[in-house]
């Protein structure tokens, strides 16, 4: 609504004028975007020879991840684009949400049947709701003291953070542990069993016939769950993105605005600004608790292992390509990072292995090297597909520092997102619109 | 001059009433005619070694255009940051209203009412005009984070924005940049920013306005058209204090002048009785005269 | 004469008043943190006393932490050098230098490899320490004491390595990024962490390799068990003396040392004369590179073990060392670094094991928040 289509980003510059009108709207920036990649991986899945079930699942698992990310981009881009926040300690929040819900959510000791760890037992829902809630505190405490220090000092903080709680929960004292005689635990560095997905559940229960009316046609039953859940995770992006573009459209969202470009000049307009940035910091928190509810939780197991620093990484470099401070951006630099980045080195190793004859294998690095020296290029190439999604975080560290020095405002960082609750566009116009009526009228006082 | 020579009728009278409702709304702003408003009391701040103010002591009195000048070095800015709450002062008192704001924050500061500008404009560069002048409003239901976001309560800030829009356009028309509303104001021109600044400081409903040199760096043109919005203001009851060095144009337009020198205040009184002291001449003419 | 308020008048930093505030509203004062701190200091000592008398603790045992406790702080105090002078130099906090230590301790470590097991088996596998289980570290058989060339050689090779890779991301990476903001900078080193540490996984895998044979061990006999003083600890011990003499030779004998020292010392005056000169940004990595090589050999060394990860679970403890001794520091960053290996490790006398690190992380986030300056810091403005 607040687009600008004047402003003329990079991406406008590049194509035809009536291409150019389209793209001024942010849903079809994200949907072309999504059809692009779509396409591209129909392609792939066309020349690996997938079948229609293939095809289907290649396409959930690209969307889910394009989800799951865009998820944690929004909120980097509240935290950082909008509210100057350096937080490189996503993954301790997306951890606090996912092993406070599975806690409090597995059944008591004596009612569970697997013998695995005992919970508090509670409610699914409720368990959510205080994964959530855990997520937030934790953000407030981590965000309380430290508004006042350095961006550097800031970034330092969120990650000693991140590194505490994958600590605590790995610690072996807490693996099992009993209060006020509640028997509990965080599964140490072995990880704990989560809980079951309800979209799982219900695919498994009354919606049996859905599957089995699929399977009829063909494809895969268990493709069925799997889109449905990322269905869901659809449906709670949106409210995501309409939270978060809320509140960056609104007086809010416009004071935390000021506070990027000068946070004296804010305080001296009577503004509380480290109000204003800690509750960003908590709400942006209380997000990615929810998605570390619904992304690790949803795999029926998390483990400390699944929470280190490269997915803080991942999602920072999709807010970066995209470019910081922009919703939009956030997102379809999401869909371009896990399309091309992400998932791209892996189908290209499938498109090797499927028209480039290659045999045998080439365990180690030195054997690769020392079958090259012997005049033999096939063990390196052997060894590096192995190696694929190693060479996947090179590759992506190598992008970053290119970005981040050919393009630093990413696609949509000279965006003009205008921060009110109505559209000021739309005002002014009118303002002038009578101002010059008036102009007219009255005959020209000047 | 007069007044409202190029002013809006309807602008006047929506400036006037946000005064009016400010005054009714706060029980200190009725009957204080004699009381000053700001007291400043033997402040005193030094940075690593060096005693940047030495004794600095001032009233203003509302609804007066009062000037503090001096020459460079003389703690004039100094004085503005620890009025305003940008550092606490190492001893003195401020009192504004009868009340005791000495070292609180600006935000605080500002909020009672003492609201300042800046030596160089600090506009929100990548805000638009309009959005710079919309930010500055204070108690907008649109800054608790849920009312913005949930359906149901978006209404109220909807229709309070409307109302804000309407205040920044009366602002934006009474300084003439009306034209520049949705221009990004990181593009606009220096003297353009402090018109810019100033409203922004009146969007507040300030009980009074510390200007730091809001004449610096503007050209004549546009300099004559701030003074004149100044004294509008002024007549209209605004009370104001300008740091100001060019001596001319304070000992023209101010009706008390505070000469500072050397991180103290030299004397204090109008216009002819400043110019009067010999100590003021000396200061000027023995130090580097701006 | 009118004298002239030079520009510190200016409003410093919005940030520097705000703490004034906190420190007004909490009462405490700008010394009544400091206080509060000595106050729970001495409650942990007397505590601690306590303990050893009624028997709780033995001598043998704290003695031993205190050991662990300084050789694991030497080897973060080496490894903050570089961090503290670039941080402070070139004003951003390099995210890389954790794997700067990783990459240089793999490659000390097939050196020391190469050396000791030459003509006796394949140098490939040698060099790439048994990838893949080639070579098992009882084949080789290095500890300090049955292949002390091959140990000290790897160290040499370490430090030298750590100095190229330094050097050569700067001049590839960091060079053409100068005078760009800090936090771009530390994104940047984010995105270089990553490519050393996979490019690390991929030739290395994510295997971890046992490194050496044990060596000879002196036990000392104290009351209620004997300190046992291996011959790793002693030259760790050793060689980062070695080390430190050799960079406080170097800072104060040397005219670039006192360059790098003016810099870093005067901000305002540097900030005057420009960017710093090449020479100096050059210096500083090769110096800051080879002590983070050496850091990375010893910590492998002392843990007889090394893995892809071994850099990157340093680098926040050094980050604490090197926080709490100033940025800018160098004999901060070594007191700051022991005093974390010592806090860490003296911190099991109360917590259990698995939280001692989680100790140094709190300790450095409480000293951001009351001393950004650090313990050793002058008074910011």
């Amino acid at each position: 609504m607040s687009d600008d289509a004047t402003a003329g980003g990079p991406v406008e510059a590049r194509l035809p004028a009536w291409a150019a009108d389209y793209w001024a709207n942010d849903l079809v920036k994200i949907g072309a975007t999504l059809a692009a990649v779509y396409a591209v991986y129909l392609v792939i899945g066309a020349l690996l020879g997938y079948d229609l079930s293939g095809q289907l699942n290649s396409l959930r698992r690209l969307t889910f991840l394009i989800v799951l990310y865009s998820i944690a981009a929004l909120v980097v881009n509240l935290h950082w684009g909008y509210s100057g926040l350096f937080n490189i300690g996503v993954v301790g929040f997306m951890a606090t949400g996912v092993y406070t819900t599975t806690m409090l959510s597995r059944p008591l000791q004596g009612q569970n049947p697997t013998g695995t760890l005992p919970g508090l037992g509670l409610p699914f829902p409720v368990a959510v709701v205080g994964g959530v809630l855990a997520a937030a505190a934790v953000g407030y405490v981590a965000a309380l003291p430290s508004l006042r220090l350095r961006d550097d000092y800031f970034a330092i903080v969120t990650l000693a953070f991140a590194e505490i709680i994958r600590i605590t929960v790995k610690a072996s004292e807490l693996q099992e542990f009993t209060v006020f005689g509640v028997t509990l635990g965080t599964g140490g560095g072995r990880g704990i069993r989560t809980y079951p997905n309800p979209v799982d559940e219900f695919f498994a229960g009354p919606g049996q016939p859905v599957v089995e009316a699929v399977s009829a046609l063909g494809v895969d039953g268990s493709l069925v769950a799997g889109w449905a859940f990322v269905l869901v995770l659809v449906v709670l992006l949106a409210g995501v993105y309409l939270l978060i573009t809320r509140l960056a459209e609104s007086p809010f969202g416009r004071v935390l605005k000021a506070i990027r470009d000068d946070e004296q000049a804010t305080l001296g307009l009577a503004k509380d600004t480290a109000s204003f940035k800690i509750r960003a910091f908590i709400v942006g928190c209380a997000v990615l608790g929810l998605l570390g509810i619904v992304w690790q939780g949803s795999q029926g197991y998390v483990s400390p292992s699944l929470f280190i620093p490269q997915l803080t990484f991942f999602i920072w470099i999709a807010v970066i390509v995209g470019g910081a401070g922009s919703n939009t951006g956030s997102i379809v630099g999401t869909i371009l990072f896990v399309g091309v980045v992400y998932l791209g080195p892996d189908y290209l190793r499938r498109l090797v292995e499927e028209y480039v004859s290659l045999s045998g294998s080439v365990p180690t690095f030195p054997g690769a090297v020392g079958a090259l020296a012997g005049g033999d290029p096939q063990g390196v190439l052997l060894y590096t597909l192995d190696q694929t999604s190693t060479l996947r975080v090179v590759l992506t560290g190598v992008f970053l520092v290119w970005l981040l020095r050919t393009n630093p405002d990413g696609l949509f960082g000279d965006r003009r997102e205008i921060a009110s609750s109505i559209d000021l566009e739309d005002r002014v116009e009118r303002r002038r619109a009578r101002g010059d009526a008036d102009g007219q009228e009255g005959g020209g006082s000047e | 001059m007069t007044a409202s020579s190029d002013v809006d009728a309807t602008d006047e009278t929506e400036l006037d009433d946000a005064d009016a409702d400010e005054r009714a709304a706060d029980p200190d702003a009725t009957g204080r005619p004699a009381e000053p408003l700001l007291e400043v009391d033997s402040l005193t701040k030094s940075f690593g070694g060096i005693d940047a103010l030495n004794g600095v002591t001032f009233d203003v009195t509302a609804g007066m255009l009062t000037g503090l000048i001096g020459p460079n070095g003389a703690g004039k800015s100094t004085t503005f940051n620890v009025i305003s709450g940008v550092f606490p002062p190492d001893s003195g008192t401020v009192r504004f209203g009868g009340e005791d704001v000495t070292g609180l924050a600006p935000n605080e500061t500002a909020s009672r009412g003492l609201v300042r500008t800046f030596q160089m404009a600090r506009e929100f560069r990548n805000m638009t005009v309009l959005e710079n002048l919309m930010v500055a409003p204070k108690a907008q239901v649109g800054e608790t984070a849920w009312r913005s976001v949930l359906p149901g309560a978006r209404g109220a800030v909807s229709d309070q924005e409307e109302e804000v829009f309407e205040r920044a356009w009366s602002m934006l028309e009474f300084f003439d940049i009306d034209h520049l509303a949705l221009e990004n104001a990181g593009n606009l021109s220096g003297g353009q920013r402090k018109l810019l600044e100033l409203a922004r400081a009146l969007m507040l409903d300030p009980e009074m306005l510390l200007l730091d040199e809001p004449f610096a760096g503007v050209n004549p043109s546009l300099e004559s058209k701030l003074l004149e919005r100044i004294e509008t203001l002024r007549d209209r009851g605004q009370t104001f204090l300008l740091v100001e060095h060019d001596m001319d144009l304070i000992m023209e337009h101010c009706e008390r002048v505070i000469v500072m020198h050397q991180g103290r205040t030299l004397v204090t009184g109008t216009p002819e009785e400043v110019q009067s002291q010999e100590e003021v001449v000396e200061a000027y003419l023995g130090g580097n005269v701006a | 004469m009118i004298t002239y308020i030079p520009a510190i008048a200016q409003p410093p930093h919005v940030l520097s008043s705000v703490v004034d505030r906190v420190q007004r509203r909490t009462r405490l004062g700008k010394h009544g943190w400091a206080v509060l701190g000595v106050a729970f200091g001495v409650v942990l000592l007397l505590d601690l006393v306590r303990r050893l008398l009624s028997g709780d603790l033995t001598v043998a045992l704290l003695v031993g932490y205190l050991w662990n406790g300084l050789t694991y702080g030497l080897v973060i105090g080496l490894a903050g050098v570089g961090l503290s002078l670039t941080y402070d130099l070139l004003e951003f906090a390099n995210f890389a230098h954790g794997d700067y230590i990783t990459v240089s301790a793999f490659v000390g470590w097939g050196a020391a490899y190469l050396i000791a097991g030459f003509g006796r088996f394949d140098p490939g596998s040698l060099f790439f320490l048994g990838v893949g289980g080639t070579l098992y570290p009882g084949d080789v058989g290095v500890s300090v004491t049955t292949a002390p060339v091959a140990i000290l050689g790897g160290l040499v090779v370490a430090a030298a390595a750590g100095a190229v890779v330094a050097v050569t991301l700067d001049r590839v990476v960091y060079r053409s990024m100068r005078g760009m903001d800090a936090i771009s900078l530390l994104i940047a080193s984010i995105g270089v962490a990553f490519v050393l540490r996979y490019l690390t996984i991929y030739v290395f895998t994510q295997q971890a390799f046992g490194l050496t044979v044990s060596a000879w061990t002196y036990g000392v006999a104290l009351p209620g068990g004997t300190v046992n003083v291996s011959a790793p600890t002693l030259l760790l011990v050793a060689s980062s003396l070695a080390a430190m003499a050799g960079v406080h030779l170097l800072l104060t004998r040397t005219k670039l040392g006192k360059a790098m020292r003016a810099m870093a010392a005067n901000r305002s005056l540097a900030r005057v004369t420009g960017i710093p000169s090449e020479r100096v940004i050059l210096a500083t990595w090769l110096i800051g590179g080879a002590l983070a090589g050496l850091a990375g050999f010893m910590i492998a060394l002392l843990q007889g073990t090394i893995t892809y990860q071994i850099g990157w679970t340093l680098l926040l403890l050094v980050f604490a060392g090197v926080i709490m001794g100033g940025i800018g520091s160098v004999y901060g960053a070594i007191v700051g670094g022991v005093l974390i290996g010592l806090i860490t490790r003296v911190s099991l006398v109360w917590i259990p094991a698995s939280f001692t690190e989680a100790m140094g992380f709190l300790i450095m986030i409480l000293i951001l928040l009351t001393r950004p300056q650090g313990l050793f810091g002058g008074e910011t403005a």
